[in-house]
């Protein structure tokens, strides 16, 4: 880290002007679908980079993340089709019922390594995923519709653009603030310790699975909010939020922004999303590009966009 | 009890089923570290290869067998071209490229034979009933399902255990740097290993498509059986992954057939006819988690012989 300028720091302050000022050029051009897709965008920026939190920084590869996306989501959705509209009791109790998924699945998760890992965080999504279309008072395969968003008084009006807009970025921003806080304390730094060198770290005498499921918590809770603020931006929510292909979706993001940087992910969302959504406007068959793209991706440019950016920053 | 006769058939024609694409899966991770997620493709592409050549030729034992030689050279080929280069790097690497090619699959086919599903239907031969118990008749087909992918499992067995590639085989398992030191070309044992897993893939793939009709995704779910099952039978052992899948198979087909009435004793029957298909689709993944959690490494771990 030698000096303020280079070209990642420049792409990451592009990027959160561009974010910052994007509801002024919607406004002024009349382009109201922009900030409709931005919103997607940040939503799931939030959410891969919850992923990046224990999968860049702590070395745990989940695949079942969007299983918090849906936990998040139905705890909104529920409690609003049995009349609890207030978002001072919904998202409380979205975070709550996504910290104690993590706690659970997490506990149980981390006695294994490696593929296993993978597997198992895997198979807990898709259990998830199978309650959420048993479900039948809520929709079951269908899905459930909000009818309205989450209620905070006179604080801020969900259903304006502008106001919903800011209010994810907000979130976005305050998680990475969080990521950022996290990654450079000390608990952060037992975390990627442990990620480098478990045995090592257990000789030195801390307790492995205690702080990595502190930090799946964290991760899992931080993807139960942007369950939350999806499930309002879509009015409606359904198991296929939960579906593996959903997971593997925000794993792409990670690693398409580059895995244990800060503002990767936010990069390999916005790239993923508008990418697809360009592709699509292209072409009705836009996956028949986009996934050779991430092939080549794979192939030929290691540690994602960031490590791209870096080798510029090196020169 | 002949309800009972027939759903363990069918339990145990959805287990060799699912050992089929397990197993190609479990060699390829056993042997070159590969975690492949477009095995579905595979297992997709065999389905429509099938569809097409039988379609095209009339005859369906014809049809099959060009479509198993076009799996095996879409295997190779994908093996030449792209996952080749991807061995030995990080298995998130492998997660995310194999991803892309499951979209890739899934659009190619959309593009050549369209949205709409295909229908694979049987020769008259297969279709008729054949008394397996006195008073129990079974389709003749799953039947068949279950004689060749018992075939193809010993063939397997016998190939891997028994002939000198096995040997090159298993020795590139163990210590792959030793045996390209030895004078074998692993490049191309590697690729041979995939091609074969492809195959399996596409075989498991055409003998389900007479049963289901042959879409797009329709590797998707079975994909993530097929890794329940590796990872319940222990990664990279073909022992492991028989029993583990023949025991899935039978808990799926089972819980599916006969949990709907054990839960209406226990549960009044709204609630049963609600919480029984949920439950009877977790019961495999709630299996996985316990096997995993009792014993991190799988039943029977390739890596401890």
């Amino acid at each position: 880290m030698k000096g303020l300028f280079n070209v990642r720091n420049a792409a990451a302050v592009l990027v959160v002007a561009g974010l910052l000022l994007l509801p002024l050029y919607t406004t002024l051009s009349g382009n109201v679908f922009a900030l409709t897709l931005f919103t997607r965008i940040v939503i799931f920026a939030l959410a891969a980079s919850s992923l990046n939190l224990i999968m860049g920084y702590g070395g745990m590869m989940s695949f079942g993340h969007a299983a918090y996306l849906g936990i998040g989501g139905y705890a909104v959705g529920i409690l609003a089709a049995e009349g609890v509209g207030s978002g001072f009791i919904q998202w409380p109790v979205a975070l709550l019922a996504s910290a104690l998924f993590a706690l659970v699945i997490g506990a149980l998760s981390l006695r294994t390594r490696g593929v296993y890992f993978i597997m198992i965080t895997l198979a807990f999504a898709q259990m998830a995923y199978y309650v959420a279309s048993g479900l039948s008072r809520y929709g079951g395969d269908d899905g459930l519709t909000i009818y309205k968003r989450s209620d905070f008084g006179g604080l801020i009006n969900l259903s304006n653009r502008v106001q919903f807009y800011y209010l994810c970025l907000g979130c976005l921003f305050a998680g990475l603030y969080l990521i950022w806080r996290i990654v450079r304390s000390r608990f952060g730094m037992v975390v990627q310790g442990l990620r480098s060198n478990e045995q090592r770290m257990q000789a030195i005498g801390f307790p492995a699975t205690r702080y990595r499921l502190a930090c799946f918590v964290i991760s899992g809770t931080m993807c139960g909010l942007a369950g939350a603020l999806l499930a309002n931006n879509t009015d409606f929510v359904s198991p296929a939020v939960m579906y593996w292909t959903r997971s593997g979706d925000l794993m792409v993001m990670v690693i398409l922004g580059g895995m244990g940087s800060l503002f990767g992910p936010v990069i390999g969302a916005i790239v993923y999303l508008v990418l697809e959504e360009f592709l699509s406007q292209v072409t009705e068959y836009w996956a028949l590009i986009l996934g050779p793209l991430l092939l080549l991706i794979v192939l030929f440019g290691r540690g994602g966009i960031d490590g791209l950016l870096g080798r510029f920053s090196r020169g | 009890m002949l309800l009972v006769v027939e759903q363990f058939l069918n339990g145990l024609q959805f287990g060799l089923l699912l050992f089929l694409l397990a197993a190609g899966l479990t060699l390829v991770f056993g042997i070159m570290d590969f975690v492949n997620l477009a095995h579905g493709s595979l297992y997709m592409m065999g389905a429509y290869f099938a569809a097409t050549f039988v379609a095209w030729t009339g005859n369906f034992i014809f049809g099959i067998i060009l479509a198993l030689g076009a799996t095996l050279l879409l295997g190779i080929a994908l093996e030449f071209v792209a996952l080749r280069h991807l061995y030995g790097r990080d298995h998130l690497d492998h997660v995310l490229a194999t991803f892309g090619l499951i979209l890739f699959f899934n659009d190619a086919v959309r593009l050549i034979w369209g949205p709409a599903g295909l229908a694979l239907s049987l020769p008259p031969w297969l279709t008729v009933p054949i008394q397996v118990v006195p008073g129990v008749f079974y389709p003749a087909y799953r039947l068949a399902i279950i004689v060749v992918a018992l075939a193809v499992a010993l063939l397997l067995y016998i190939v891997v255990m028994r002939t000198r590639l096995g040997m090159l085989i298993r020795a590139g398992a163990s210590n792959r740097e030793m045996i390209g030191a030895l004078g074998i070309n692993i490049k191309l044992l590697y690729t041979l290993v995939f091609g074969l897993g492809a195959a399996l893939a596409g075989l498991a793939g055409m003998m389900q498509a007479p049963i289901l009709t042959v879409q797009i995704g329709m590797g998707e779910n079975i994909l993530i059986l097929a890794f329940v099952i590796i990872v319940i039978g222990g990664i990279g052992s073909i022992r492991g992954a028989f029993l583990a899948a023949i025991f899935v198979g039978l808990i799926d087909t089972l819980g599916r057939a006969f949990l709907p009435d054990l839960l209406r004793k226990i549960l009044s029957s709204a609630a049963a006819s609600t919480a029984a298909p949920a439950l009877s689709s977790m019961l495999i993944y709630l299996l996985m988690a316990i096997v995993l959690v009792v014993r991190p490494e799988g039943l029977f771990p390739a890596n401890r012989r």
